[in-house]
């Protein structure tokens, strides 16, 4: 009994393909709808240098859904984002204010909310939702594994997806909508804040408009991989592809290439040793990043010495 | 006295020591479930359960090791690194697990120091190498080797052999999980914390506030870096089993966050931060003792962040509650001083010869509603600066009332000649700087200026500056 398993290329290759595909089809659909409107939105967070407001956002949002939970006695997408904006927001004034109002850096003022959120949360959770199916574990993992089970969504008597994926496939679309809408305004003003402000552009509004999609994002992939995970799902696409190309929209096509992979990458991963898939993915992803990394450093080594 | 008291907390630490020798086959507080939360907490406070003198000692132990430490990475700016630092661990837990397939804490410690040390070097090798931005780097080295970690768990809980209890309290913290070897690591550790810190105060104080300065006068400043990231990885893994992975960070931060609200000496900041830590850590221990099976590590950063509130809100230089006070006991202030030099530019206008001023003449000449101008006249005659006759309307100043009018008066003119003969400043110039320099100017400036001025009887615009001479000549001895 050797701790990682052996490899079986007809079970890790070969069977979730064909046998098995009932439910590994559903689970690298929902990881590749998860980890594209996550990349997408995150792209956006790497170019803005605030990649760690993903990080206390998606901490922060816990005890809304907690309390959202609680009240409501129902795991509806619609109550779970509103709880969670309502936290989002919350958490983003807090940190202001902690900021403003006293000598406490930006960075502790970000520390000490999120984690005071995030254990309010937890609190919560272990306290009174212990039994029912939002525990602490999920909270960690998500459910990834479990999403080819769910009841299918039916519109107009004709089945559907499984509803965690429709919902995601809405969030995707939604995503991908005001990202064509939006373009350029997100373009000149992650670039250049002062030209924005001279073309009548408002970068405040985009900048609180992105932190809504960014919540939403967040909400919708919570439940898939986890509060921790979220975090990876939104910078490792943008970062990758920032060390390899130069462009926004070769970064954004780039990051759709990264999240399929991921998903089909991870997918087969978690086959084989037998774990979290969402952990998988990441993990699929770190290695993405990687192998960006040492080709971009590989690169300009190179250009240096034709210089 | 700064050493007396870390000398004193020394001798704690051995006493602590010497008891979790004695407490090595501690009974585990999960054993017993079926209780009340009232006898919980009457077991807890009578501390004859070994098991709640394990807890305590342990969170006694992280509380002082990472308030200590927590306070240089608030002034340095690196609260991210905490977090990054306690997140990359995990994988170093899962391997050092997988070493001996026990919760041997040695094992664990090297392994989980080592992933935390590497994620740390990781962050740094990104951003030197890429053009990634250091927020990117975080993020990212946070959540892969998270990930990474979340994967190695999960292999490990389907293995069949794996003794694994107690390994899935590394999320969210147990304190009644840990066992006297842990106790004897985490003194350790805590020991060497307080040396480092106590032997290297003056170097790492010189490190935090101006690095360069440090380089310059020959402080090895690199590896006392290096030393401090050590000890930090140290005091994360140690109080891992108690606040989890998840929550670690908090332990650092919060505590440190609140005590840099309390005072401006590094000493005395790293003193209240350890005693945050501790009480957090108790206070934690004791609300997730109360009821069976919760996690330990929220509650500490729930009392963490409680604290933190309470320094936020009340400390005296820095708090919110005292600074909205000061401003508004100051506002209320300049406001009776705006209301008495009023009263005298109108006895002025009519050459001091009317006994009172009405409240109609005063709202007139403030170009103010009778209303407002009656709740003015009310404020300082509860001063006791007018007497003043509510029926009639009519204010009479008294002697202090006169006094504090006269120097209003005098503060404002003494400025605007100041400004207009030293200053060059047109006469049209003056008024409103002077408005607000007459509320700040002390006795002693104005002795300065009057002297620089020669004396002056009047003021820019021709009006006489009045004398408070003899008033306050007559209050001294």
């Amino acid at each position: 009994m050797s701790f990682i398993p052996e490899f079986n290329f007809q079970k890790v290759f070969v069977a979730p393909w064909t046998t098995d595909f009932a439910s590994f089809g559903w689970i690298v659909l929902m990881g590749f709808l998860v980890t594209l409107a996550c990349g997408l939105v995150g792209n956006f967070l790497v170019l803005r240098k605030i990649s760690m407001v993903g990080d206390a956002t998606s901490h922060s949002i816990l005890p809304g859904i907690a309390v959202a939970f609680l009240i409501s006695q129902s795991r509806h997408p619609l109550i779970m984002f509103a709880g969670a904006l309502v936290a989002g927001v919350v958490a983003s004034v807090l940190i202001e204010i902690v900021h403003r109002r006293s000598r406490i850096k930006e960075d502790a003022a970000i520390g000490v909310v999120f984690s005071t959120l995030f254990a309010v949360g937890v609190v919560l959770i272990s306290l009174y939702a212990a039994d029912v199916d939002l525990d602490a574990d999920c909270v960690l993992y998500g459910e990834l594994v479990s999403v080819g089970a769910e009841p299918r969504a039916i519109i107009a008597g004709i089945e559907l997806a499984p509803m965690s994926v429709c919902i995601m496939g809405v969030v995707c679309v939604g995503v991908i909508v005001l990202l064509l809408l939006f373009y350029k305004e997100l373009l000149v003003t992650s670039f250049d804040p002062a030209l924005a402000i001279t073309l009548g552009l408002r970068p405040g509004v985009i900048h609180y408009g992105l932190m809504c999609v960014l919540s939403l994002v967040i909400v919708s992939a919570f439940r898939s991989v986890g509060a921790i995970l979220v975090v990876a799902m939104l910078i490792l696409p943008g970062a990758t592809a920032f060390l390899l190309v130069q462009r926004l929209p070769a970064m954004l096509w780039l990051s759709v290439l990264h999240s399929i992979l991921c998903a089909i990458g991870g997918m087969h991963l978690a086959v084989w040793l037998n774990c979290s898939v969402g952990a998988a993915m990441v993990v699929t992803g770190t290695l993405l990043f990687v192998l960006a990394w040492i080709f971009n450093s590989q690169g300009r080594v190179l250009r240096r010495q034709n210089d | 006295m700064k050493l007396g008291a870390n000398r004193a907390g020394l001798g704690i630490f051995l006493l602590l020591l010497i008891l979790s020798f004695a407490n090595a086959e501690a009974a585990r507080i999960g054993d017993i479930v079926e209780t009340t939360p009232m006898e919980q907490a009457a077991r807890f406070f009578s501390l004859s359960d070994k098991a709640v003198q394990l807890a305590l000692a342990g969170s006694v132990l992280l509380g002082i090791s990472c308030g200590l430490l927590g306070a240089f990475l608030v002034v340095r700016k690196m609260a991210l690194v905490g977090d990054v630092l306690s997140h990359a661990v995990l994988p170093g837990v899962a391997l050092g697990f997988l070493w001996g397939m026990t919760k041997n804490p040695v094992a664990i410690l090297i392994g989980a120091t080592a992933a935390g040390l590497l994620g740390t070097f990781t962050v740094s090798l990104i951003t030197r190498t890429t053009r990634l931005k250091e927020d990117a780097a975080l993020g990212l080295v946070l959540a892969s080797f998270f990930a990474v970690g979340l994967c190695l768990m999960g292999m490990i809980q389907k293995l069949p052999t794996a003794e694994k209890s107690g390994l899935d309290k590394f999320m969210f913290g147990q304190a009644a999980a840990m066992s006297g070897a842990d106790i004897t690591l985490m003194s350790v550790v805590t020991i060497l914390t307080c040396l480092l810190v106590i032997v290297f105060y003056k170097e790492l104080l010189v490190i935090s506030f101006d690095a360069t300065f440090a380089r310059t006068t020959g402080i090895p400043v690199r590896l006392l870096h290096e030393a401090f990231m050590l000890l930090l990885a140290f005091s994360v893994v140690i109080a891992l089993q108690a606040v989890g992975v998840v929550l670690v960070s908090a332990m650092l931060i919060t505590p440190a966050a609140a005590a840099y609200l309390l005072t401006d000496r590094m000493h005395r900041m790293l003193i209240l931060s350890a005693i945050f830590g501790v009480l957090a850590g108790v206070a934690g221990a004791f609300f997730s003792f109360l009821g069976s099976n919760l996690p330990t590590g929220p509650f500490m950063v729930l009392a963490a962040s409680t604290i933190f509130a309470g320094a936020f809100a009340f400390s005296p230089k820095h708090g919110v509650v005292p600074r909205w006070w000061r401003r508004r006991v100051k506002g209320d202030r300049i406001g009776r001083e705006n209301t008495l030099k009023a009263i005298y530019q109108v006895l002025e206008a009519a050459d001091f010869k009317s006994e009172g001023v009405t409240t109609a003449e005063l709202a007139k000449h403030r170009h103010n509603t009778l209303e407002t101008t009656l709740r003015d006249a009310r404020k300082i005659a509860r001063f006791k600066l007018v007497d003043f006759d509510d029926v009639r309307g009519v204010m009479r100043l008294t002697n202090e009332g006169w006094r504090q009018a006269k120097i209003i008066v005098r503060n404002h003119r003494l400025w605007e000649l100041y400004l207009t003969s030293r200053a060059n400043y047109q006469l049209d110039h003056v008024h409103d700087d002077a408005e607000r320099m007459e509320h700040l100017l002390g006795e002693d400036t104005v002795r300065e200026l009057e002297r620089r001025l020669n004396f002056p009887q009047t003021d820019p615009h021709g009006r006489v500056i009045p004398s408070v001479r003899e008033t306050t000549t007559s209050r001294e001895p």
